[in-house]
């Protein structure tokens, strides 16, 4: 299998301070890539860089063979490279409905001649949209908030949607930042059930950063122990559970 | 009755002018907030530029609204606008871009728009000098009386003809605005950035390009408000000084970031002016005999005198922020 994510020697200090430190790692194409490591392993700033959210010092990233080193976010988007946040992001001003109906790209009502001459074009689109933010809002359970602002639901509603704004658009990868942090453990259940799904039947490749072991255990194969800015190890779980120099890593040099 | 038409001349009509010019300029002040998130103290002297720009097209194609039956201005406003909106957008990539792209706070933005000021004041006086100048260069100002059907209402009402077409484009420009945040994935997109920057950008929104369009609408309806308020009075280069504090008052009572909040704005700070310097005396005549005698004495009963027009808008807002101290509508996002 190819690597759909190749991380080539990336090189991003902040001030004197050095990150990430020659940290080259590899996604495979449908796999569900798991990214640990204690705190200040520089696991988010990877995240950012390969996102294009951070300009990096040194190194390359490449999508699916194609260079995209420092690319904007929005630009990765249209390349079907999505992520969500550390903390949920959302548009807290709409509807929980109308977020996901933000995301779909290449909408008619993009030019400004459709949008006063042409509504009806544009109301056909916004229909098809619809439609589909109406499935995706069905599948991750949010039916009966749907017209909500989405700045009043709960944290994990929020993380929730976050999912759901990866399903309005056909995603080839998509980056998971801490996605389980603050959602109760029921829903947590209905999260790692999506990504299951979406992995199965669509076809996403998943980079997950998680701090939930268990979620980790379940969802993750292989997973990627990043320490002090470069890879320690990368193997399945039983593999790195049983790593003394990972076990050492999270719990000092004592055990 | 000749009191009401008094009161309309003075009142309703005077305050639907200064209402409607500060409406456009706070909506662009406010739009540009909403994305950018700095106060953009240069916008009145976009306006000014645009006032400009047509008085420089109208002296060198006078007889371009003859066909139309239109003031020249008019029909070269349209042109001006592009003009305007390519000085913003030349702007924003010379002065606030490379400060944006250094992550400065927004203040340090809002000190360069202080110096885009002053840049932009003096071109404008180097080349169109300090006095007044009519934007009329070949045409006749139409004056409009509409003699009310009312027993004993001998004065007319008058409207001028710039003023009828300030309040028609004001309308479409507002309607158009609208429509194009509301129904357009441009406009939603807008809406979407002032929201969560981060978030839209993660979802595909071209922020450059938002900036960009943003600088447009805003150039344009600049270009808007100061022609038409230069068709009303005359041009001249210090216009800006008297509208940015309205403009910016208007902005803030609505609720910054909130288009339609600034059209409320202007209305309320337009109107406030103007009934702030308007003379009651007139229209309490008919009651001076169940009124003390005191009241009407001085033959002028004005709140503030005119020279004192320009602390309404403060006063305004100080009124308003207490009551209210997010603006009349919610601010902040589109």
């Amino acid at each position: 299998m190819a690597a759909i994510i190749d991380v080539q020697h990336v090189h991003k200090a902040f001030g004197g301070l050095k990150v990430i430190n020659d940290c080259s790692i590899q996604v495979e194409q449908g796999s569900i890539t798991g990214l640990i490591g204690p705190n200040g392993a520089g696991k988010s700033t990877l995240f950012n860089i390969i996102a294009g959210a951070l300009p990096l010092d040194s190194g390359r990233v490449l999508l699916d063979g194609e260079e995209i080193t420092n690319r904007p976010a929005n630009e990765l988007f249209h390349k079907g490279l999505l992520r969500t946040f550390q903390i949920a992001h959302e548009f807290s001003q709409m509807t929980a409905l109308e977020n996901l109906m933000m995301v779909p790209p290449a909408q008619a009502g993009e030019t400004l001649f459709n949008a006063w001459f042409k509504p009806s074009l544009v109301g056909k689109e916004e229909a098809e949209v619809r439609r589909r933010a109406l499935e995706v809002i069905d599948f991750i359970g949010l039916h009966h908030v749907r017209n909500e602002l989405a700045g009043n639901l709960s944290g994990g509603q929020k993380k929730l949607l976050e999912l759901g704004r990866t399903m309005m658009t056909d995603a080839r990868v998509v980056l998971l930042d801490e996605i389980a942090a603050g959602v109760n453990r029921t829903l947590l259940g209905d999260l790692v059930t999506n990504i299951e799904r979406l992995n199965r039947e669509m076809g996403y490749t998943f980079l997950v950063i998680e701090h939930d072991m268990d979620m980790i255990a379940r969802l993750c194969e292989p997973v990627i122990v990043l320490a002090q800015g470069s890879v320690m190890v990368e193997g399945s779980i039983e593999e790195i559970q049983n790593n003394p120099q990972v076990i050492e890593a999270y719990f000092g040099a004592a055990s | 009755m000749n009191e009401l038409v008094f009161f309309i001349n003075n009142v309703v009509i005077a305050g639907s002018v200064s209402g409607s010019i500060y409406a456009i300029g706070a909506v662009g002040v406010t739009l540009i907030f909403s994305i950018m998130r700095f106060a953009h103290f240069a916008h009145g002297d976009m306006m000014t530029f645009g006032a400009f720009m047509v008085l420089l097209l109208a002296t060198a194609f006078p007889a371009a609204g003859d066909a139309f039956g239109v003031p020249s201005a008019l029909v070269l406003l349209p042109l001006a606008m592009a003009l305007t909106a390519l000085l913003a957008v030349g702007i924003d990539k010379a002065f606030y871009k490379p400060l944006r792209a250094h992550g400065v706070k927004p203040i340090v933005l809002v000190i360069g728009s202080l110096g885009v000021t002053l840049m932009l004041q003096g071109l404008i006086r180097l080349f169109a000098g300090t006095s007044g100048q009519s934007l009329y260069i070949d045409d006749r100002k139409e004056i409009f009386r509409l003699a009310l059907p009312f027993e004993g209402a001998r004065a007319p009402v008058v409207i001028t003809e710039p003023q009828l077409y300030l309040f028609v484009i004001t309308l479409v420009a507002v309607i158009g605005l609208h429509v194009f945040l509301s129904r357009s994935r441009l406009g939603k997109a807008m809406r979407a950035m002032s929201d969560n920057p981060d978030l839209a950008q993660a979802s595909g929104i071209n922020t450059n390009t938002i900036v960009a369009v943003t600088w447009v609408i805003a150039g344009g309806l600049a270009a808007i408000a100061g022609t038409l308020l230069s068709l009303d009075v005359t041009f001249k280069p210090d216009l800006s000084f008297f509208l940015l504090l309205p403009i910016f008052a208007a902005a803030i009572v609505g609720g910054v970031g909130h288009p339609f909040g600034a059209v409320a704005g202007g209305f309320v700070v337009g109107f406030a002016e103007t009934l702030a310097v308007f003379n009651w005396s007139v229209l309490l005549r008919p009651f001076r005999d169940s009124l003390p005698s005191w009241l009407l004495e001085s033959g002028n009963l004005a709140f503030v005198g005119t020279e004192y027009k320009i602390v309404v808008p403060f006063f305004i807002l100080v009124v308003i922020l207490v009551w209210r101290p997010t603006g009349i509508f919610k601010g902040k996002v589109i």
